[in-house]
């Protein structure tokens, strides 16, 4: 099994049949990395590029981790403190990256869509490590493979989707990923940050934590976006908490075996209380961060195996 | 005296909402006679077989912006007025929005006189309503009206201060100038890429609601009810901004409005792979939408269609979605665009050129847009049917950004004329 394109840009890119392969791979990884020898060659010789014109540190070090793991060459580009900042455009940067032959880029970026106009550009294979509010492929992969894991199935589980999702790309590439392995996607937040518009994406929407929790298999929480928001989206953090936060006695409308999750860096106390992120029984939010380096190994090795046979053609 | 003769053409007649095969006959720069029916040639006179294609008034389009003085490297005079004779554009009424802004006689008597030096077509210019499109003070109306500003628009800036709008209407009305404004809601609209709706959600764009448009129309109503004045919406694009315009129009006030070209053949879905080239202002809305706008053009409730011709380099558009400019090129394809309207049944060619000729003339003062004798002889001689794919390195334009690029069209131009003299 490899993946039909290229790059992976997007879930919206993605038929089932190809996410179930990045899922498998991924669960040998994680067996791998689980061991004493956590090294394999798939991305031997190869060299991969992390370019984050967006601050972070999770994603960013959980692709160098999972580069490295397969043997590639890893390079950071911190791009916002960089050329961006000397006025270089984004396909001139294309064109300065062409020039360094990458073999896979991996790219997160302020702008919705970017990572596309980007992958038009360049001749190696891109990973989207998240572009605006659009599309956080290997982060909804990385939660359905622990979802995976905790219920032995995505087909008919009930996931809540809970909090600022209209600034979320996580919550659009879960959206999208559930709704393909046929799951039931409920959103729980105020209008503002859940707008209807969303019940087109074949979600339902409900603004009543209560409501939203019941029955669920699955508690997914996300994080105020703060620096996405340009104000007055919610009236005061503790207002908010009070409303949509996840507590245990929230948490008690969900079905008792629910897993919680949270893709982090989480607000503790604002949409989230510690009790309930640190309980063992119920958090596995650790394990999503476990996994995603898996996930991203499987997937860099999928469009390695793409790129190799590109090339012997 | 210079003669012309067209014969073995179809003739638009947009006032009287008819076409019929028939002769016009061009005497010095003016429609001399126009029938149905065949005609002998006057002596001395050229003859222009039409070979039974479409002999229409030649497009006067409100709203085009000419990136001179300011940003030559994208439309000067010369490319525009290339531009618009290529496309049937005989009339261009250019935007006030250049760098300097046309806020002063001065810089007004200089676009004229540019204007008159290097494009092929009569350019007529609009002045700002407010200095330097800011909406804090009222330009010069009345210097500029009488330098040649055929009316006053900040362009697509609002002015959102709703005291400083009715002071410049009132003075507008008191000197008889027509304002063309911009309906938005500012502070609702700020920031936004898109429609609000499925597509946007998908995305991940920054939304508006088409509500801004509604808002601002309600808003720029009042001001009208309040001041009198004389009022032209640049372009509506939602359904629920037509109510109360037809609400409006009822009551009597004196307003009109427009609608683009993409706006009538383009809608939200087409953004959905971020090509900048769709990125407009107002953003592409629903296909309810576009239907909407389609219809009320053909009642003639929407009064006119323009291109909104806006230049833009490979720069402001090879962007990310949401920091790349808005707009496109038209002045070449407003024309074969159009035609889909015709082809899908939807518009007859009156009505096309009701609102892409006469409408705009007269709503300007102007005596063109109609082919009736002792109007100027701008025409436009096109085959309605006539298949191409656009490509758009051929466009005449300096920026080449059109929406169109590789889209099949129908309807290419044979020839345009502006005062009997063939440009194209």
């Amino acid at each position: 099994m490899t993946l039909r394109a290229r790059h992976l840009l997007g879930i919206a890119s993605l038929a089932p049949d190809e996410i179930t392969a990045i899922l498998d791979l991924a669960e040998h990884y994680a067996e791998m990395n689980r061991s004493g020898e956590k090294h394999a060659d798939a991305l031997r010789g190869l060299t991969q590029v992390n370019m984050f014109f967006e601050n972070s540190t999770r994603t960013q070090a959980s692709f160098e981790l999972a580069g490295k793991r397969l043997g590639a060459d890893v390079m950071n580009m911190a791009m916002q403190a960089s050329s961006i900042k000397k006025g270089e455009t984004l396909l001139d940067t294309a064109l300065t990256l062409n020039a360094m032959h990458p073999d896979l880029l991996v790219v997160r970026h302020p702008h919705s869509g970017a990572v596309d106009l980007l992958a038009q550009k360049v001749n190696c294979a891109v990973l989207n490590a998240g572009d605006g509010r659009h599309e956080h492929p290997t982060q909804a992969l990385l939660d359905a493979l622990t979802i995976r894991r905790h219920k032995g199935r995505l087909h008919r589980l009930t996931v809540a989707i809970c909090g600022d999702v209209a600034h979320s790309r996580v919550a659009r590439s879960n959206i999208m990923l559930l709704n393909r392995m046929e799951a039931r996607v409920r959103l729980v937040g105020p209008p503002t940050l859940v707008p209807s518009a969303f019940r087109e994406l074949g979600c339902e929407v409900t603004h009543d934590m209560a409501e939203g929790l019941k029955g669920a298999d699955v508690v997914m929480m996300l994080r105020l976006q703060r620096e996405r928001m340009d104000g007055g989206f919610i009236p005061s953090e503790r207002e908010y908490f009070h409303r949509y936060g996840l507590d245990a006695d929230k948490l008690r409308h969900a079905a008792p075996d629910a897993i919680v999750m949270h893709p982090g860096p989480m607000n503790r106390g604002v949409e989230i209380d510690s009790a309930t992120a640190d309980d063992p029984t119920r958090s596995v939010i650790t394990e999503q961060v476990e996994m995603g380096v898996a996930v991203r190994m499987a997937a860099m090795d999928l469009l390695a195996q793409n790129l190799k046979a590109e090339r012997a053609a | 005296m210079t003669c012309t003769l067209f014969t073995n053409v179809t003739l638009i007649d947009p006032e009287a909402l008819t076409e019929g095969a028939g002769h016009l006959l061009v005497k010095d720069g003016v429609i001399a006679d126009v029938a149905l029916g065949p005609m002998a040639a006057p002596e001395g006179a050229e003859v222009v077989d039409g070979g039974g294609k479409v002999l229409a008034p030649g497009i006067v389009d409100l709203g085009v912006k000419i990136c001179e003085p300011g940003e030559r490297h994208k439309e000067s005079f010369k490319s525009a007025g290339a531009a618009a004779a290529a496309g049937g554009v005989t009339t261009i009424i250019m935007r006030p929005d250049t760098l300097p802004a046309i806020d002063s006689p001065e810089t007004l008597e200089f676009v004229t006189r540019r204007a008159g030096e290097a494009a092929p077509v009569r350019i007529h210019a609009m002045a700002t309503l407010t200095k330097n499109r800011e909406g804090r003070e009222m330009a010069e109306l009345s210097f500029l009206k009488d330098a040649g500003a055929l009316a006053f628009s900040d362009g697509d800036h609002v002015v959102a201060d709703t005291k400083v709008l009715a002071r410049a209407l009132s003075y507008a009305r008191e000197i008889d100038a027509l304002v063309v404004g911009h309906p938005q809601e500012p502070t609702l609209s700020k920031g936004a890429a898109a429609t609000s709706g499925k597509l946007a959600t998908l995305m991940g764009l920054p939304a508006v609601s088409p509500m801004a448009e509604r808002m601002g129309v309600d808003r720029d109503i009042a001001m009208v009810e309040m001041t009198g004045a004389r009022y032209h919406f640049d372009q509506l694009s939602a359904a629920r901004a037509l109510p109360p315009l037809e609400r409006a129009k009822g009551n009597g006030f004196d307003i009109t409005a427009g609608v683009s070209i993409h706006h009538l053949t383009l809608n939200v879905n087409d953004l959905s792979d971020y090509r900048t080239f769709f990125k407009l202002k107002p953003p592409l809305r629903d296909e309810e939408d576009r239907l909407a706008m389609v219809e009320a053009v053909g009642s003639g409730l929407i009064d006119v269609i323009s291109s909104m011709h806006t230049p833009q380099d490979e720069e402001s558009k090879r962007l990310p979605f949401e920091e790349a400019a808005s707009g496109a090129v038209a002045l070449e394809t407003l024309l074969p665009a159009a035609m889909r309207l015709l082809h899908a049944g939807q518009l007859s060619l009156p009505q096309l050129f009701r609102a892409m000729a006469l409408n705009p003339a007269r709503r300007l003062g102007l005596p063109s847009g109609r082919l009736a004798k002792g109007a100027p002889a701008d025409l436009v001689l096109f085959d309605p049917h006539a298949p191409f794919m656009l490509d758009r390195s051929t466009l005449r334009s300096k920026s080449k950004n059109t929406p169109f690029d590789g889209a099949r069209m129908e309807g290419r131009v044979l020839g345009t004329w502006v005062a009997g003299v063939r440009v194209a």
